[in-house]
């Protein structure tokens, strides 16, 4: 029997799996009417390799196809189903040249260590007997014959830490849930991943939700949780479609809902879906949201695991985290704990994005360094140009330079530098990544989902980001950059909730590991990136063209002229100086230049 | 065929009367009509027994609720940070140069609506543009337009 993994995640999909599945299941029902072949066509999870999909793996030979086409699967049924040979055009090339067969070759996915992920692309999302041949839901069985207080004590013995980014141990929220003698008590997952440049929850919620709720079952048990919530965010339609679908699943097999598993125990879980506010992923916030209301912070004199969810106990827990948790039960905290750093236990997914080589969901122990996961896993700086900074955990994280590649990535390493893990984004840069713009684009980007209930961080945010607008576009003052430094220290200081107390990290720890950028937009009126239109235009160096006419293809505002095979010209009246000859052009011809000069 | 005030009763109906299913309820709406009318406002207040002023404060709250008609199409630009370093300034300022329309506005036609999100979380295939949930990844300021012409000649030829 085998089995034609087709990658159906949201990547996936925008490249066209569905119709690659599809070709599939028509072509093998043509050829089952004529000869005896066992083959099945599943539908998986995200594999987190997105860019080159869409993504087929052959099982049991585990070849695995990459940007697989419709008229691919032709030759792919006659090639490797029928004959077990590979078709080399679909393999994956590695740094070397050669051609690799199975996903353990590559080198994208040779280093990962998969808990978190262990069964997404390997199994159907929602189907309970699929989850359940793979080991599913047996943690859940082993936690039922457990007390409240074993299964604490296997989840403080494992070391798990909050993935969504503060890193609390799972092990005491769940103990001050679980001794207050009140009912009832909720337990909620938090599936608001408004990070940009992040989406490992996604890819969970969509690729292996029974993880999830047998995560949520689990901790239910432990505190004496008999209903819970799960907010998604509502922009990732099709994870909460396969949520919702494996709740159902789950249900009418008796494993979820009025008896879990026989035992008399309940647990009714439902999901909420989030209304697009950054700031819920918050606790607090979140909590107002799930209970209808505006999804504003509160000030957290009492716990959420004393007073949450309507007043009463409630864990919330992270998707990354509840995943875990099923694996620690299963194979014990010590086994769980035997991965990691001291302080910092077992894996973290990474979305590792922006301009490297390799882009896509990785899933290692902590404590591995930033030059492991973008020179090793991620292949290096997309057209080999120089890294600049990585940008770790979204707009509460900081940008961190090069000479801080070998740090160690836990929870506690980065924070130090004034930046953090984060939930796990990873967004790299290279030379062409104005840090100046980047802290910009951070704080619009907080000023907009500023709640605005508490005064630093709706007026810190928005002086701030008039301050950095200004100097991208040459009008700023030298001594702004001290008056951004105290802003932002007034903010980490007097601000309600988390989304304020970090909103600054951006903007401090570009300004202090990349203060000649700013210096040289202010003193110079330069923007060493080519990024900040109004300081930067573009020439093209006749010397270098070769009159390819790519950039004059490229170019929406038609500002370039020139004959085939002759250099091209930039009319600078034209010009809207967006940068789109420079990234179009093979040859290093467009040159960035002063706009004065 | 209903009428619009069955179908918002509809819509309540198929929800407890409680203040917690509210965000639910106008999401739903938000889907219907793409946007929230002023007499599903009104019911659901009444529906829930709450304060019009506080149905407000969530519509202007949620990003994903809009007092205001939306068009046809609509338009979902990522710029989360990946889709940021790798261009997504220069595809917002391509739809304003094709439709003439910024974030949050709609054209006069209704035919679209441009929306600039934060992040839709496929930033490995950044930078990635959404119409009507079908997802476009890797989008160049020339497959832009063929896009939207795409979503134009439907129109027409419809």
């Amino acid at each position: 029997m085998k089995t034609i993994r087709v990658c159906c995640g949201t990547g996936c999909l925008a490249n066209g799996s569905r119709l690659v599945a599809e070709e599939f299941e028509k072509k093998l029902k043509e050829l089952k009417a004529d000869a005896q072949v066992e083959c099945e066509v599943k539908r998986t999870g995200c594999n987190g390799f997105c860019e080159n999909g869409p993504l087929v793996t052959i099982m049991p030979e585990e070849i695995a196809y990459y940007h697989v086409k419709p008229e691919n699967v032709e030759e792919i049924i006659e090639k490797t189903i029928l004959n077990g040979e590979p078709v080399e055009k679909l393999l994956y090339k590695n740094d070397q040249g050669q051609r690799v067969t199975s996903q353990s070759e590559n080198p994208f996915y040779a280093p990962q260590k998969k808990i978190a992920l262990r069964n997404i692309g390997k199994i159907a999302p929602c189907s309970v007997e699929d989850y359940k041949a793979s080991g599913g839901y047996e943690a859940l069985k082993k936690a039922l014959a457990m007390t409240p207080e074993e299964i604490i004590a296997e989840i403080n013995l494992s070391g798990l830490r909050g993935r969504g980014g503060a890193g609390f141990p799972t092990g005491r929220k769940w103990e001050s849930a679980a001794c207050y003698d009140v009912t009832p008590k909720y337990v909620a997952c938090n599936g608001d991943e408004g990070d940009p440049g992040a989406f490992m929850d996604r890819s969970i919620l969509e690729g292996d939700p029974h993880s999830v709720l047998e995560g949520m079952a689990i901790c239910a048990l432990a505190i004496g949780a008999e209903e819970g919530f799960l907010y998604i965010r509502d922009e990732y339609s099709l994870a909460v479609n396969n949520i919702k679908e494996a709740i159902r699943a789950a249900e009418a097999a008796g494993i979820l809902g009025d008896d879990i598993l026989g035992s008399g125990k309940k647990l009714k879980l439902q999901v909420v879906r989030g209304g697009g506010a950054f700031v819920c992923g918050e606790s607090t916030a979140l909590m107002a949201s799930v209970e209808g209301r505006v999804g504003e912070p509160r000030a957290k004199y009492i716990r959420s695991v004393q007073k949450g969810l309507w007043e009463k106990p409630t864990v919330l827990n992270n998707v990354e985290t509840l995943a875990n948790v099923p694996y620690i039960i299963l194979h014990g905290g010590a086994n769980y704990a035997s991965v990691g750093t001291e302080k910092s236990k077992g894996t973290k997914v990474f979305a590792l994005v922006g301009k490297v080589k390799r882009t896509g969901l990785v899933e290692v122990p902590m404590g591995a360094t930033l030059r492991h996961l973008i020179f090793d896993i991620g292949g290096g700086i997309q057209n080999d140009r120089p890294f600049k900074a990585v940008q770790t955990g979204g707009p509460s994280g900081g940008c961190i330079p090069d000479s801080m590649l070998d740090l160690p990535v836990d929870f506690d390493t980065l924070k130090e530098y004034g930046a953090m893990m984060g939930s796990g984004g990873m967004i790299v840069m290279d030379d062409r990544s104005c840090m100046v713009e980047v802290a910009r684009y951070y704080v619009q980007f907080l000023c907009g989902e500023s709640c605005g209930k508490c005064t630093p961080c709706r007026e810190g945010l928005k002086q701030m980001l008039a301050i950095l607008t200004d100097i991208c576009e040459g009008k700023g003052k030298i001594e702004d950059l001290d008056l951004l430094e105290e802003l932002g220290e007034m903010m980490q200081d007097a601000s309600l909730c988390a989304l304020g107390k970090s909103a600054p990290n951006p903007v401090l720890t570009t300004l202090k590991y990349f203060r000649n950028e700013y210096e040289a937009h202010i003193l110079e009126h330069r923007c060493p990136a080519g990024v900040c239109t109004k300081l930067t235009s573009f020439a093209i160096d006749p010397e270098k063209c070769k009159g390819c006419t790519a950039c004059a293809k490229a170019c929406p505002a038609g500002a370039i002229s020139g004959e085939l095979k002759t250099p091209h010209h930039i009319d600078k009246t034209i010009c809207i100086s967006c940068g789109s000859c420079r990234e179009a052009c093979r040859f290093g011809a467009v040159m960035t230049e002063g706009r004065d000069a | 065929m209903q009428t619009e005030k069955e179908k918002i009763t509809e819509i309540l109906q198929s929800y407890p009367r409680e203040q917690r299913y509210c965000l639910a309820i106008m999401q739903d709406m938000q889907k219907q009509y793409n946007y929230i009318p002023k007499e599903g406002m009104e019911e659901l207040a009444e529906y829930l027994g709450c304060p019009l002023s506080s149905l407000y404060s969530m519509a202007t709250f949620y990003k994903a609720l809009s007092l205001k008609p939306k068009g046809k199409h609509i338009i979902k630009l990522c710029d989360g940070t990946a889709c940021h370093i790798r261009g997504a300034s220069n595809l917002r300022d391509g739809v304003k140069r094709i439709l003439g329309i910024e974030d949050g506005e709609t054209t006069e036609d209704g035919e679209f609506s441009l929306e600039l999100v934060n992040c839709l979380g496929s930033c490995a295939l950044a930078p990635v543009m959404v119409v009507d949930d079908v997802y476009y990844g890797k989008v160049t300021m020339e497959r832009l337009a063929s896009i939207l012409n795409s979503y134009r000649e439907e129109g027409e030829s419809a």
